[in-house]
């Protein structure tokens, strides 16, 4: 038995650690589970990391008005995070006469949901905005923004760890009964207690939902593909370029994100799939986000892109309607919250769902504020991002800050080190990918994997067979070099 | 204000790999006193020290000689030549003025050079490059990274091994992982032909019966948290898959020799042009790029087929370098190289008319007895006769002044029989 809490949160992505972290500003017990071995390895992970204004979400649903106090919310937030964001903007771009009109549609719904802003321009205007974006005109929002979803997301688990909050990784939930004082949770690392439980599963929040009888939620999984370009081709566009969303179960088009790290994201695609858990990318859909990314930008070198990856949303609107179903957040059972089918835009409505959920526990609890509430996260100064006078005096105070480990994405062994220092100690090569970035440039890893081994096999004494990729069982060798010759 | 340390420096050479030990042996043998070598790995020698197979000299030393072996010759002469080299320290930007920003252990450097050699090498091109469908498990390597790990950190990259491309490193690594008791299940290349040298084919599958399917390619990457099965196809003429003919295999890993690129993050910035076809610089005879002082050599500048004609082709930019920084460079006219019919690329670009020279050139397609001409426009002014051409085996050409006198440009072809 693990101990009992208040508050039990189930799944460590944008929204359950969004949720922890508002939590951990109360005096309440609170813990969160996740069952991978590192926060945001689900749905989390793989999106366009965009900021949303609120275009597309017809009024009063929570879509409309937690996209849109959310957003309101990033400056700040993103700042006490310590994590890096921009508000690039976004260009809607029609193509035909009809696409027209829709811009037209799309900037009321928007003026309707309150956001700010928002204009629509001649082709010649956004000719002089994006020289190399054609189109009849275009609807742009000043005020959408892109941030990394995962450093995001660390930055969040992090600092409610700081203010008290228990995450455990590696912990999946088997089942959930009700008990008199609130609910017993069977996981994989035993058994918890709490009183009030969150449901933030994502992809699976239909499958811890129905663990207390509550199966009226069906989630339809539906995978979306995503190239990545170049830094090379960071100057091709500065905003985000939107096609007029095509009218299928509320997805947005392929379209075009800057991301903060100067790459482009292509994508993405929307499949709706069988199998959750099935996270291919095809030749098919590759081709289909080489075609829409020409459509956007006649110029765009797709021989310069670098990767390919996909995610499943969670979706809870069928194949077959048209318009997307609103979010669910809802308390279904007493003292058991549901959230279900929090997909686009839950990165953007992520801070603004941690402020309602706290305020249905608060409805349900007496709890007073925490004076000690400490804000602010500290992160490792990434050495790319500093200037050269500043990366002499990285060097100068910390000389592991010198000695390159990532050549192209300029990640030195200092931040290697800190982000195999991570309080989840998860030591794989992503748990350092998506901190770092080493890995994620264009020779994608050639030059840091060895070196990242060495690390881990010198500095961390970890045996050959424990150095994973990803989760648990994602072994990069089968040993050392002797062991097949012995064994014949 | 500056808050890193600067210094002048007559040449500094990026990478100390083979390329980088010598042109900086030339550089220095050839009168350039004040002379660096930035390498960003913690060795001297690049990517010789992991290259454990034999085959290394034979051009130069007359024998075959490892890769540390071969390496260690040059790390000596430098040493004894007291040429100063910094390790485990890295160039982050060269500007058009030739500052050359290093970052190391002992700090943030800023050298202000008179002339450059970059000899950063070329990497391997990766599984997302080409886009390879389907999951992202652990066991996908390029070969040099499973070269690198098994021969250097001693760890085995898997048991069953499918390798796509066949690369040199692809077909040597397939040896070497049957060596180490893994079991290499094929190697599959799209192109109808071997993309390595012949050699390698011969001593590294063949001799080992390791299975090579041509014109077939690798169509999906199966299995969640490692490796479990690829999907391979045989392709059409224009390189497609055909679909109904896939078939998968079962494997723990996936190694992928599907080329090499030039490494020229840092010269384009600071104002090198680069050729399309070759991803290096685009040179003159005396290979000095379009930036007066800046000069190129070894895999950075086109990849190579034999570590001995990296070592030659650096000597000799080492000695333009010298030239350079003495003032004893050549005003010269010259005339423009091209690649015509059946020729993917020609080094140099540019040449000197009525001087002896060599050319450097790769065909498209393997072929024998096949000749290849140079014209001035339409006009034939000389061709040479080769038994057997292939497009991995770099092919030299010597040029006599009387043939490029009278030009006023050349361009180079395979002639059709």
């Amino acid at each position: 038995m693990k101990g009992r809490s208040e508050v039990l949160v189930i799944g460590g992505g944008i929204v359950g650690c969004a949720i922890a972290r508002e939590l951990a500003k109360f005096k309440l017990e609170t813990v969160l589970l996740e069952k991978e071995n590192d926060v945001c390895q689900g749905v989390s992970k793989g999106n366009s990391g965009v900021l949303h204004t609120g275009l597309y979400y017809p009024k009063g649903s929570l879509k409309a008005r937690l996209c849109v106090e959310g957003r309101l919310m990033f400056p700040k937030l993103a700042k006490q995070l310590n994590v890096p964001y921009s508000l690039c903007g976004k260009h809607v771009i029609a193509s035909t006469e009809e696409e027209v009109k829709d811009l037209g549609d799309l900037k009321t719904v928007g003026e309707k949901n309150g956001v700010q802003g928002l204009t629509i321009i001649s082709g010649k205007e956004l000719k002089k905005r994006e020289p190399n974006v054609n189109a009849l005109s275009a609807l742009y929002s000043p005020v959408a923004g892109i941030i990394s979803p995962y450093l995001f997301t660390i930055g969040l688990a992090e600092n409610a760890l700081d203010n008290g909050v228990k995450i455990f990784v590696n912990t999946r939930v088997l089942s959930i009964k009700q008990v008199k004082s609130g609910y017993k949770v069977a996981t994989t690392k035993g058994v918890f207690y709490t009183d009030i439980i969150i449901n933030s599963a994502g992809l699976y929040a239909d499958r811890i939902s129905a663990m207390v009888g509550l199966d009226k939620h069906k989630l339809y999984p539906c995978r979306g593909e995503y190239l990545i370009l170049d830094k090379k081709c960071n100057k091709l566009i500065k905003s985000m370029i939107y096609p007029v969303p095509p009218k299928v179960a509320g997805v947005l088009g392929v379209h075009l994100t800057p991301t903060m790290d100067g790459n482009i994201l292509i994508g993405p695609s929307a499949e709706f799939i069988n199998e959750r858990e099935d996270l291919r990318t095809t030749k098919e859909k590759i081709r289909q986000l080489m075609e829409g990314a020409k459509k956007l930008l006649p110029t765009i070198p797709l021989d310069k892109i670098i990767y390919a990856f996909s995610a499943v949303r969670s979706k809870i609107t069928p194949p077959e309607e048209k318009a997307s179903r609103d979010f669910i957040i809802q308390e279904d059972l007493r003292n058991f919250i549901n959230l279900i089918g929090i997909e686009s835009p839950g990165l953007t409505a992520s801070p603004a769902i941690a402020k309602m959920i706290a305020h249905m526990i608060k409805k349900r609890k007496d709890i007073p504020e925490k004076t000690d509430f400490n804000p602010i996260r500290r992160r490792t100064i990434p050495f790319r991002e500093a200037s050269r006078t500043e990366q002499s005096s990285l060097i100068k105070g910390d000389p592991t800050y010198g000695e390159m480990v990532c050549r192209c994405e300029h990640v030195s062994k200092r931040e290697i080190i800190d982000a195999l220092d991570n309080p989840f100690s998860s030591k794989t090569i992503n748990a350092v990918k998506f901190r770092t970035r080493a890995g994620m440039g264009r020779c994608h890893g050639g030059f840091c994997l060895p070196k990242i081994v060495e690390i881990l096999k010198e500095e961390y004494k970890l045996p050959s067979e424990d150095i994973n990729l990803k989760n648990l069982g994602s072994p990069l060798f089968v040993g050392a070099t002797k062991d097949l010759r012995e064994n014949e | 204000m500056t808050d890193f340390e600067s210094q002048s420096v007559d040449l500094i050479i990026i990478g100390g790999g083979p390329a980088g030990l010598a042109a900086a042996i030339s550089a220095k043998k050839n009168g350039v006193q004040d002379l660096i070598i930035i390498e960003r790995n913690s060795w001297l020698g690049g990517i010789l020290p992991q290259c454990i197979h034999d085959g290394f000299g034979l051009e130069i030393f007359q024998k075959p000689l490892t890769g540390p072996e071969y390496a260690q010759i040059y790390i000596e002469q430098l040493k004894k030549l007291k040429i100063p080299y910094m390790l485990n320290s890295m160039a982050l930007e060269i500007t058009p003025d030739k500052r050359v920003f290093v970052a190391s252990p002992k700090g943030l450097l800023c050298f202000h050079s008179k002339a450059i050699i970059l000899a950063m090498g070329c990497r391997e091109r990766t599984r997302g490059q080409i886009c390879i469908p389907g999951t992202r498990p652990a066991g996908v390597y390029t070969a040099g990274v499973a070269q690198n790990l098994i021969n250097l950190k001693n760890v085995m990259v898997g048991k069953d091994i499918v390798i796509l491309g066949s690369g040199d490193v692809g077909m040597i690594m397939a040896r070497r992982l049957t060596l180490e008791g893994a079991r290499v299940h094929a190697v599959v290349e799209i192109l109808p032909h071997t993309n390595g040298l012949p050699r390698n084919n011969q001593q590294c599958l063949i001799d080992y019966e390791i299975p090579l399917l041509l014109s077939h390619t690798v169509t999906e990457i199966q299995g969640a948290n490692r490796v479990k099965s690829i999907c391979i196809s045989p392709v059409k003429d224009n390189l497609e898959p055909i679909k109904e003919k896939e078939q998968k295999l079962t494997c723990d890993t996936l190694l992928l020799s599907i080329g090499l690129i030039p490494e020229n993050d840092l010269s384009k910035p600071c104002g090198v042009e680069l050729s399309s076809t070759t991803g290096g610089a685009i040179v003159k005879e005396n290979l000095e790029t379009s930036v007066q002082g800046v000069f190129a050599c070894g895999n950075v500048l086109h990849v190579h087929d034999v570590v001995d004609f990296v070592t030659l082709e650096a000597e000799r930019a080492g000695k333009s370098a010298s030239e350079y920084i003495l003032g004893r460079q050549l005003k010269l006219d010259r005339i423009r190289v091209k690649a015509g019919n059946g020729v993917r690329y020609v080094l140099p670009h540019y040449i000197p008319k009525g001087a002896d020279l060599e050319l450097l050139l790769r065909v498209v397609c393997p072929g024998e007895d096949t000749t290849i001409g140079f014209f001035d426009g339409n006009k034939l002014v000389a061709s040479k006769k080769f038994r057997k051409v292939h497009p991995a085996e770099m092919i030299k050409i010597k040029l006599q002044n009387n043939e490029t006198r009278t030009i006023d440009a050349l361009k180079v072809e395979v002639l059709q029989k």
